[in-house]
């Protein structure tokens, strides 16, 4: 019996909020009205039709040509593109909000990525699956498994998530290239932000997904 | 895209609708016509200001109130304003009733549908198969070189003359594509929407490559008599066939071309050791090649590829595209088939970074068929799924009212 039968992972789209996901809420919930967003990464544009919802200007780049034309089929301005190799192409400062939603993980390098968010949004918001929360880490220790969860469910040999990491390893990243947090969230299995201000630890154990509001720091 | 019909003879054979037909469209088409006199010069990119001259245009549906509603269809190479109805001289179903009509993404009960024949056409507009009234006599070569930016300014002028501002929407395939992008670069505030379809930036040395063909083709026909042949009464249709014939390739796909006809044989279970059109394809092609003369002017064939040749907006600005759309307002929808390389993907994605670089705001989508450049006349459920969904959006952003948009 493998470690994913003795702990169903429970993931988020088993227990959604409305008709739209709950990590979308949050991340509809940091952009201000009227702003102007580019999501990276958009799948089939739910988060996208969330934000036209509340009158903001979004764009959408996505890899796969299914999701694309799905995207473009409910009216939305997305094109098809590569977050690694296309992002050099738009202008500095074109956007409010740069968002890369469970993308970054499948990005080939995920620091010049989060680089070009900065350069053309002047906030960028960042979720990522956490590597650190228990689950993964039993799912190795006590299975001796890479993870697979219902929201990545895919084997280490076909898997297009290339670049995992924890909360905790973001953070270092973000330090490292002089990115300032402006606002951080980490959220439990069911996409519910972990409410208390825990030390990051606490969140790179129990967070099931990080979320980062990002603004460019004084080093930059 | 029409059937494969027999065609036994061993040559192209002559057309079966008389020059009559076709030269009588030529001066008086079928259609309505917007005649602009010496006080309203085309002022052509060679310098020279065309006048006086016509442009012959269809309309479908109605002009709202407040004159929001308008869309201008721009039409490919070999196309015309006969985008919805039957075809004057040919017979034919309208070119794009895919698209247009009622219950189609382009619906006339929405919208305010125009298309114009193109300067340097034949079939209303003029063009170098009209008569030249400096000398009574058809233009022929006098005609002067025409441009992609020609053709457009020459389609605003009847834009303005119809009492129009900005247009709702303008759309274009191949040719019709090249337009659309001149209007988004040339009048990008009277552009609200442009969709985009299967073209370029510019056309790539492979394409002019093809045109030079298509017109050494027609200028070696000893009927071309370069370029008077209207005053000898006769039409190179034999050059001009084969000019059809090799873009017709170009429009297809190895693939589309193999499921259409494989290598099987026409009327025939043995190869007959000539050259005979053996092969359905040959057959295919060669009535491609004869139903085409019947209803196009062999010069203006000549005059329209170069057009096509000449397009080039980044060398327009400077040598950098994004130029061209800086602060471009205008919501764009590109749309590319995978299997066409006559204007490939990588065409549409070099647009589509330009207009990126410009924030303005694009969706492009790449359709999967293995129906070639073509793939935008025929039926293709996703790429009318897709227009209809954008014409919509768009609708809406523009505030057309249900029953209009």
């Amino acid at each position: 019996m493998s470690v994913q039968e003795v702990l169903p992972l429970n993931g988020l789209a088993s227990e959604q909020s409305g008709p739209f996901r709950a990590d979308h809420l949050l991340v509809a919930e940091m952009v201000k009205p009227g702003s102007k967003v580019l999501d990276v990464g958009c799948g089939e544009g739910d988060l996208l039709q969330l934000l036209e919802t509340r009158g903001i200007d979004g764009r959408g780049i996505e890899l796969s040509r299914e999701g694309v034309n799905r995207c473009v089929a409910k009216g939305l301005a997305v094109v098809q593109g590569d977050a690694d190799t296309d992002l050099v192409n738009y202008p500095d400062d074109a956007f409010d909000y740069v968002i890369l939603s469970q993308t970054l993980q499948a990005t080939r390098q995920p620091k010049v990525v989060l680089e070009n968010l900065l350069r053309i949004g002047r906030r960028a918001i960042v979720s990522f699956p956490n590597f650190g929360f228990w689950r993964m880490r039993l799912q190795l220790l006590v299975g001796g498994h890479m993870p697979r969860t219902e929201n990545l469910p895919a084997s280490w040999y076909d898997t297009a998530n290339i670049h995992f990491c924890t909360i905790k390893d973001f953070v270092e990243l973000c330090d490292e290239i002089h990115v300032k947090m402006e606002r951080a969230e980490a959220l439990d299995l069911y996409g519910r932000p972990l409410r208390l201000r825990l030390p990051w630890w606490v969140w790179n154990l129990f967070g099931e997904q990080g979320v980062f509001l990002l603004s460019r720091g004084q080093g930059k | 895209m029409v059937g494969v019909k027999s065609v036994p003879s061993p040559t192209i054979p002559s057309p079966a609708i008389s020059a009559d037909d076709r030269s009588h469209e030529v001066d008086h088409p079928s259609s309505e016509v917007a005649l602009f006199g010496a006080d309203q010069p085309l002022r052509l990119d060679c310098g020279v200001d065309l006048t006086p001259f016509q442009i012959a245009y269809k309309t479908y549906g109605e002009l709202n109130a407040d004159r929001s509603n308008a869309v201008l269809i721009c039409h490919a190479l070999t196309g015309d304003q006969h985008v919805a109805n039957v075809h004057p001289v040919t017979g034919k179903p309208g070119w794009w009733e895919t698209l247009v009509g009622p219950g189609r993404p382009l619906d006339p009960t929405r919208y305010f549908i125009i298309c114009s024949n193109v300067i340097g056409g034949c079939m209303g507009s003029t063009g170098p198969a009209s008569i030249n009234p400096a000398t009574g006599k058809v233009w022929g070569l006098d005609f002067p070189v025409i441009t992609i930016p020609d053709m457009v300014r020459a389609q605003a002028m009847l834009i303005d003359r119809l009492g129009i501002d900005t247009l709702f929407a303008v759309v274009g395939g191949s040719m019709g594509g090249m337009q659309v992008l001149q209007w988004t670069a040339a009048y990008p505030a009277r552009v609200y929407s442009a969709l985009a379809i299967a073209c370029a930036t510019r056309h790539s040395a492979q394409n002019i490559a093809f045109h030079e063909l298509g017109r050494q083709a027609v200028m070696a026909d000893p009927d071309w008599h370069n370029g008077a042949y209207a005053d000898q009464g006769i039409h190179p249709h034999r050059g001009l066939a084969v000019a059809r014939m090799a873009a017709h390739i170009t429009y297809l796909s190895d693939a589309a071309l193999h499921r259409k006809f494989g290598r099987r044989m026409q009327d025939r279970e043995l190869p007959t050791f000539s050259f005979d059109a053996d092969f359905q394809v040959e057959s295919y092609l060669r009535y491609q090649g004869s139903s085409f003369v019947e209803r196009f002017d062999a010069n203006s064939y000549l005059y329209l590829t170069r057009a096509m040749d000449y397009f080039d907006i980044a060398g327009d600005h400077d040598g950098v595209l994004a130029k061209a759309f800086a602060g471009i307002e205008t919501r764009f929808c590109v749309v590319s088939f995978t299997s066409d390389w006559l204007f490939p993907t990588s065409e549409s994605r070099a647009l589509v970074h330009a207009l990126n670089a410009s924030s303005a705001r694009v969706s492009f989508a790449e359709i999967e068929t293995d129906r070639g450049h073509d793939a935008f006349l025929l039926d293709v459920p996703e790429f009318f799924d897709i227009s209809r969904a954008f014409l919509q959006s768009a609708g809406k952003a523009r505030g057309l009212t249900a029953k209009d948009g």
